[in-house]
């Protein structure tokens, strides 16, 4: 075996075991959003459906990103560094969309 | 890092920097979200314009295989995360039970949409068909758009489920361990984002009704 205290030097400060029951519920409570986000589109078809999926997908994005992908417990610049590519695509969304609908 | 320059003069001169290495994976990511963005702005532009197209198009597609697909995923990300912690407490059989578990995921993910891709075929419905091409236009988009985009994310499936097989036997081997799991962790990293493109997809093809 490695001498564990050199290594346990090397490791990551910021290094934090995620417990497995909060995962557990993190799935359970990304399940339930699927399941609403699907039975508001097949039982309410139209405005309502659309309106949770819009509502709800960006929720089970943040679920994934912060516990699965650990963005919760990083140092903030990694939460700023995805804010800034999530916004760079907003803005090339919302720019073309806007040169499609008043062009 | 300061503590790794303090250990780099110790019995093991390596030098390991973790959180430049998360930082790397994480640019790497963005790379990911920019390259499906610039399809999602595709897609909400022709959706823009064919509203009506896309709603019958979309009815085309088989919710019950979509839907549980995303179950498949979800769970997949479950097993992935309880693998990382799993390794970082130093429980290496069970870090290789709960990878497996994932492999098996995304192998029963592509299955699945191999039976999806497989049945939009023999409709005709397939990028190069004579009924795709003469469908109205609009249809023809949105289908184009599918199987662009899952086509897309099941490559990206394909290749994390390589990366996941390297993983797994260099966790048997030893070299990926507690102390030094972050190889692990970017690959539950990188296999986390096929799961967040796919509930984006989820709802944006199959649910449009």
């Amino acid at each position: 075996m490695h001498d564990t205290t050199a290594i346990a030097v090397h490791a990551d400060p910021d290094r934090h075991v995620l417990p497995d029951g909060l995962m557990v519920l993190v799935w359970v409570a990304l399940l339930i959003l699927t399941a609403l986000t699907v039975g508001a589109s097949v039982w309410f078809p139209g405005r309502v459906g659309i309106t949770a999926a819009v509502i709800i997908t960006p929720i089970k994005a943040a679920l994934i990103l912060m516990y699965f992908m650990h963005l919760k417990y990083e140092k903030p610049v990694f939460r700023w560094m995805f804010l800034t590519a999530a916004v760079i695509l907003a803005v090339i969304m919302g720019l073309t969309l806007f040169d499609y609908t008043y062009r | 890092m300061s503590n790794g320059t303090v250990a780099a003069t110790a019995a093991h001169p390596v030098h390991r920097d973790p959180i430049g290495a998360k930082t790397g994976m994480w640019l790497f990511l963005f790379t990911e979200l920019l390259l499906f963005g610039g399809l999602f702005v595709i897609y909400a532009v022709y959706r823009n314009m064919h509203g009506e197209s896309f709603h019958h198009a979309a009815a085309e597609l088989n919710v019950a295989m979509g839907v549980t697909n995303t179950v498949v995923l979800l769970t997949s990300s479950l097993t992935m995360v309880l693998a990382v912690s799993a390794l970082q407490r130093g429980r290496t059989g069970r870090a290789l039970g709960m990878l497996g578990a994932t492999m098996v995921a995304s192998v029963t993910f592509m299955v699945i949409k191999f039976f999806e891709w497989s049945a939009k075929y023999h409709h005709q419905i397939f990028p190069g068909q004579d009924h795709l091409r003469e469908m109205p236009h609009g249809e023809d988009l949105f289908f184009n758009l599918y199987f662009m985009m899952t086509g897309l994310h099941g490559i990206h499936v394909v290749i994390g489920l390589i990366v996941m097989i390297v993983v797994f036997f260099k966790i048997k081997g030893g070299g990926v361990n507690a102390e030094r799991p972050e190889t692990l962790e970017f690959t539950g990293l990188y296999w986390h984002l096929v799961d967040l493109v796919w509930i984006f997809l989820l709802p944006l093809f199959y649910l449009t009704a």
